[in-house]
């Protein structure tokens, strides 16, 4: 038997063993029977003394190449070995992924407090200031100033919690307009503000009346404001707060504090317009009041109504999360119930 | 206000379906609240003649009518109405028809004798009972002997009108009459309208011979009178009839429903006194005396009050002015001479009035909002033509005018670049002009300015704002652009301490708080609750309930309010925080301080029981970790210090800490004490409150790079007993103290104060990291600096060394 032929047969065999070799012991073994320095290949190599020289490299060459191939079997037969044993840990390993995360604590702003922070939010990106004004407020504040002089139909008695004849909880956020126009120095710049809180009214908790709610008021004075622009932005609040397909439309209305008044509905959401029992088969749902604000406003806080115009509007963050959400029931919001308030995670 | 469609039809040619008018009067005059046409919803109801009736067998009080519904055969009909009578017609529902509330009618058996249908009630066929003639009120309705048996009941009773209710804002008392309704949509359909022109034939006596008036023009700015005599009392026609309860009015007798009619065409409130009764020629307009009592014609008995308006003869009090009449004057079984009164009181008085008497009336809140000055006459004209073409009665010759002061009409100048600079609009002249003649204005111009003459009605418009509106919503607002306001650019940003707020929410839901927001509002007992500065109480004048009636000078209560709403529901675990104002006050003076605050409560688990995690009961520990990590996120600049508080009232005198920043106290916390929780009827609930405008106004510890060390660090853990009245806090400190250069953290890893130590004592283990940022740290260097922290821990504490 040639050389060639016996490293041929060595090379046949030792694949049969490796494939036969059932663990990495055995693949150990199976590498020092073949190719240690006892093994049978090694020895064959020795025989190459007694070859011609010019035998002598080529059965070299094709000695390295079985050699080599039988150890790269070899590699290969241990990596599959060991993958297995890994797989079958693995396999052991196995859990039930559906079973339930572990609990993080987590809480959640108020439903009342995300919609607040979403229209500040919109106005802030429009150049508004936010401000804040007191709970307890003057009357001088809340109606004198508001064009609401003291024997004005328009100011029930029965709606307005007072403290004394001249301190009441305040019943609207507008007092903040007069507030702010009082003190404002238009020569720095327009007026463009916002002012969310919470408001008060004599009223007795139902589903639809509470008596704490909140407001959000809103205000632009400059030298040339227009009705085009309340419309406008009251459409860029709607679309905001309720999305692009909601439309505005406005409606006269009343308050003594702006002149023209308007009331805003914005596209009924029950039935996208179509008429329904929610919009009373109008497709349109009440949202806000507002209106250009009216001078005598501007005059009592000493700004000069001939130059300086604008508009207001409140906005009733209660009442968009009651429409937002179908909260059927005002009281909701002051009673957090925790099963209430954690139906609201929705972030962005 | 109820206003029939088929009237306004009457005097103005639209082309519109009435959803649509109502639709198109919600957008350019006033809210609508409903448009409804009585006739909806029911079915099959027709004329019926009563051809016979006879007594049940069974009953005392059922009838067996035979009724003749325009079919071959009569009906049988049980009816148990007490006013059923052979030859009346009457209101038939028909087997398979449909009544009020969509009721269905079917043949049926009443005490064994078959009954095909029902004769009807107006109540039954929807009619509120407000409005059903008072003689018809207990029985079956009675049609007029002219109907035709078989056909629809409906247009007999002026069912198929459509009736438009509007909620009229207080600014627009025109609107509160036909004839203001029709001048506005006269504008907004640009139609022209014919109004009636009332005819009146005097024949009587001079009504100067009859009658004087003396007047307060302070107290009546206008007051006329008309005398009307041989009026017969009678039911009114039909047509009157409809008018009135249509618009919700009840028929009451031709007299006083022509003075309702009158009121609801014209705006005018009228009312008809019984001149008979009156004590003597003489009426006078003043103010009530002192002690002085009127019986009104609802029976109501009033002391007057030196403020209200009277009419009133040589005796006494007739009438509440503009509010109500008296009920010895009323119109009466009798009466055969009406005195008609059109007056205009002052506005105020009159609201004062209503309110002191609580007599909200339709006549008081027209006199409230203003009538039109312009048209007593007519009104007064229209109800005397009335009275003689209705109610046989003769006219008295002339009218006493015993005051009538006239407002001139305001004259407002406005220019055309004002109009467009605020509407947002390019509105030409012709435009603007003919929007305000179609309301009745007369225009002038002068190049860009008109000079507008407003009707005297319109007693909203008194400056350019109040015809902006006009124009504004006659043009249509849907008209107007969608614009954003441009002109010089502002920052919009959040204040410093709104940022703060911001953030303090952030932080606590992050820490798994829910925010709550709860009632301000609230008893004075828990308004006094967890004080942290003394503080008087600020009550409400008036109100509405004693839960709501004292301002809240903390926020836990309100956060164990929504606990204990919580727990009588059966959720039991509850975190909560709120963000929100108290309200201090100092003695002497009227109006309290706000201060922000921030308080939490948490009750049972913080983390929800889980199969893999045990239910863990919050506890002190937690909180204390909760705010720790609260403070942090707000980077106060401070030591933040906890120290036992043993004398809060509403406080665990054993488990509550003062929170100190730098020394200052700005809240506390704990465990409430059980018997507060007793009395809110919730758990153990650990709570904080703090004084948030205190952490805002605090200087704040900026974000730096501190080097993270490279060289390895090198523990030591050291074990103590020491007595139970040593803390932590003095522990750590001395640590801190003598731990030397390279002392990096200290941290309590063990806490036992088990059976395995003496009584007395516990057990702190602790571990010491040190580590050099410049170097690594020698072994030798470690030790010395902890044998001397141990030996401190000896002489100072007394600690022994495990």
């Amino acid at each position: 038997m040639s050389l060639k032929d016996k490293l041929n047969e060595l090379h046949e065999r030792g694949l049969a063993e490796i494939k036969k070799s059932g663990d990495l012991k055995d693949v150990n073994q199976v590498r020092v029977s073949l190719l240690g320095k006892k093994g049978p290949i090694t020895e064959v190599l020795r025989g190459m003394r007694d070859l011609d020289a010019e035998e002598r490299p080529k059965v070299g060459a094709f000695a390295n190449e079985i050699r080599d191939d039988l150890t790269a079997a070899l590699a290969k037969r241990r990596e599959e070995l060991e993958n297995a044993v890994l797989n079958a840990k693995l396999a052991n390993e196995a859990i039930d992924v559906t079973l339930p995360g572990t609990p993080v604590a987590k809480g959640e702003p108020h439903v009342i407090q995300q919609i607040i922070d979403q229209i500040e939010d919109l106005f802030l990106g429009m150049g508004y200031q936010v401000l804040s004004g007191p709970e307890v407020e003057e009357d001088k504040y809340n109606f004198e100033m508001m064009n609401l002089p003291k024997n004005h139909p328009a100011r029930d008695m029965q709606d307005t919690f007072y403290i004394t004849k001249e301190i009441l909880m305040r019943t609207q956020t507008s007092p903040m307009q007069a507030r702010t126009l009082e003190t404002h120095d238009f020569s720095k710049g327009p007026l463009k503000m916002i002012s969310p809180g919470v408001v008060y009214r004599r009223d007795t908790d139902d589903p639809t009346h509470s008596h704490q709610f909140h407001q959000v008021e809103g205000l632009v004075i400059d030298k040339h404001i227009t009705m085009a622009d309340l419309k406008g932005t009251l459409q860029v609040l709607a679309h905001e707060l309720f999305g692009d397909k909601f439309d505005v439309r406005l409606r006269p209305s009343y308050f003594p504090f702006t002149e023209p008044s308007v009331e805003a509905d914005i596209t009924c959401f029950n039935c996208g317009g179509k008429g329904c029992k929610v919009c009373k088969n109008t497709g349109w749902i009440e949202v806000l009041g507002a209106g250009m604000v009216h001078p005598n406003v501007l005059k009592m806080a000493g700004v000069d109504a001939d130059v300086y115009g604008g508009f207001a509007f409140g906005v009733g963050p209660d009442r968009f999360a009651m429409l937002k959400y179908g909260v059927d029931d005002i009281r909701n919001f002051y009673l957090n119930d925790v099963r209430f308030l954690n139906q609201f995670t929705k972030k962005g | 206000m109820k206003i029939s469609y088929n009237w306004i039809k009457e005097y103005l040619d639209l082309n519109v379906k009435p959803a649509d008018l109502a639709e198109k009067i919600e957008r350019t005059s006033v809210e609508v609240d409903d448009v409804v046409k009585p006739s909806d919803g029911l079915k099959k109801l027709v004329v019926g003649h009563v051809l016979s009736i006879e007594a049940h067998p069974d009953s005392d009080h059922l009838h067996i009518c035979q009724v003749d519904v325009g079919e071959d055969a009569p009906l049988q009909i049980v009816c148990g109405a007490p006013n059923i009578a052979e030859g009346q017609m009457v209101i038939v529902a028909l087997p398979g028809s449909r009544i009020a509330d969509n009721v269905k009618i079917k043949k049926s058996k009443m005490r064994g004798v078959p009954s095909a249908g029902m004769i009807c009630s107006l109540q039954e066929i929807g009619f509120p009972e407000a409005v059903v003639p008072k003689e018809y009120a207990d029985g079956i309705y009675v049609l007029p002997a002219d109907a035709k048996p078989g056909d629809e009941v409906y247009d007999y009773l002026g069912m198929n009108d459509s009736l438009i209710d509007l909620d009229v804002t207080p600014n627009r008392g025109d609107m509160l009459s036909l004839y203001g309704t029709l001048h506005d949509l006269s504008a907004i359909y640009d139609l022209p309208v014919k109004f009636d022109q009332p005819a009146v034939k005097e024949a009587g006596e001079p009504i100067a011979d009859q009658l004087s008036i003396h007047v307060d023009e302070s107290l009546a700015p206008q007051y006329k009178m008309r005398l009307v005599k041989q009026v017969k009392l009678a039911p009114s026609p039909m047509w009157l009839q409809i008018r009135l309860w249509n618009a919700g009015y009840r028929p009451i007798n031709n007299v006083v429903d022509i003075t309702n009619y009158i009121m609801l065409k014209y705006g005018q409130p009228l009312h008809a006194f019984d001149y008979d009764k009156f004590a003597g020629e003489d009426v006078y307009v003043r103010n009530a005396k002192a002690g002085e009592k009127l019986t009104t014609l609802d029976e109501g008995e009033h002391d007057l009050d030196v403020n209200d308006i009277v009419i009133a003869d040589d005796k006494a009090p007739i009438a509440l002015a503009g509010v109500m009449g008296g009920l010895d004057t009323a119109i009466a079984d009798g009466t055969t001479t009406v005195a008609i009164e059109a007056a205009v009181f002052e506005h105020d008085h009159i609201r004062k009035a209503a309110q002191r008497h609580n007599l909200h009336t339709d006549a008081s809140q027209r006199f409230e909002r203003g009538v039109n000055r312009t048209g007593l006459q007519d009104a007064l004209d229209a109800a005397a033509q009335m009275m003689d073409e209705l109610a046989g009665g003769t006219v008295q010759t002339g009218t006493v005018v015993a005051a009538d002061n006239v407002p001139a009409p305001a004259v407002i100048d406005i220019t055309m670049s004002r109009v467009n600079a605020v509407l947002g609009t390019d509105l030409n002249q012709a435009k603007v002009t003919h929007i305000l003649e179609t309301l009745g204005c007369d225009v002038t111009a002068d190049g860009e300015k008109l000079t507008v003459t407003v009707p005297v009605r319109r007693n909203d418009i008194h400056i350019p704002a109040d015809l902006l509106e006009e124009i504004a919503r006659i043009y249509g607002y849907d008209e107007l652009p969608a614009t954003l306001p441009t002109g010089r650019m502002t920052m919009g940003e959040l204040t410093t301490s709104q940022k703060l707020m911001r953030a303090t929410r952030h932080s606590l839901e992050g820490l798994g708080l829910n925010q709550a927001i709860s009632y301000a509002l609230t008893t004075e007992d828990k308004a006094k609750m967890f004080l942290m500065q003394p503080s008087e109480v600020t009550k409400l004048a008036w109100p509405m309930s004693v839960d709501h009636a004292v301002l809240r000078m903390n926020v836990i209560t309100g956060l164990l309010d929504d606990i204990a709403y919580n727990s009588a529901r059966k959720v039991k675990d509850v975190a909560l925080y709120e963000q929100g104002r108290v309200f201090y006050r100092e003695d002497g003076t009227e109006r309290p301080s706000e201060q922000e605050h921030i308080a939490g409560a948490i009750t049972g688990t913080l983390l929800p029981t889980a199969w893999d995690a045990p239910a863990q009961p919050v506890d002190f520990y937690q909180v204390k970790g909760i705010v720790a990590a609260y403070l942090k996120d707000m980077a106060v600049n401070g030591d933040v210090t906890y120290v036992a508080n043993t004398d809060m009232p509403e406080m665990h005198p054993g488990r509550t800490a003062d929170i100190l920043v730098h020394g200052h106290r700005i809240g506390f916390m704990g465990q409430i004490h059980p018997t507060i929780a007793k009395k809110f009827k919730i758990g153990a609930t650990y709570v904080f409150e703090l004084n948030l405008q205190a952490i805002i106004d605090m200087p704040k510890q900026e974000n730096q790079y501190d080097v993270i060390s490279r060289y390895p660090a090198i523990t030591r853990d050291v074990a103590m007993l020491v007595d139970n009245d040593v803390t932590n806090d003095q522990i750590v400190e001395l640590i801190e103290k003598r731990g030397g250069a390279f002392l990096q953290s200290v941290k309590l890893f063990d806490v036992y104060d088990g059976v395995k130590v003496p009584k007395g004592k516990k057990s702190l283990a602790y571990t010491l990291t040190f580590q050099d940022k410049h170097e690594t740290l020698v072994d030798d260097v470690v030790t010395q600096a902890f044998e001397k922290v141990e030996k401190r821990l000896q002489d100072d504490l007394g600690a022994e060394i495990r």
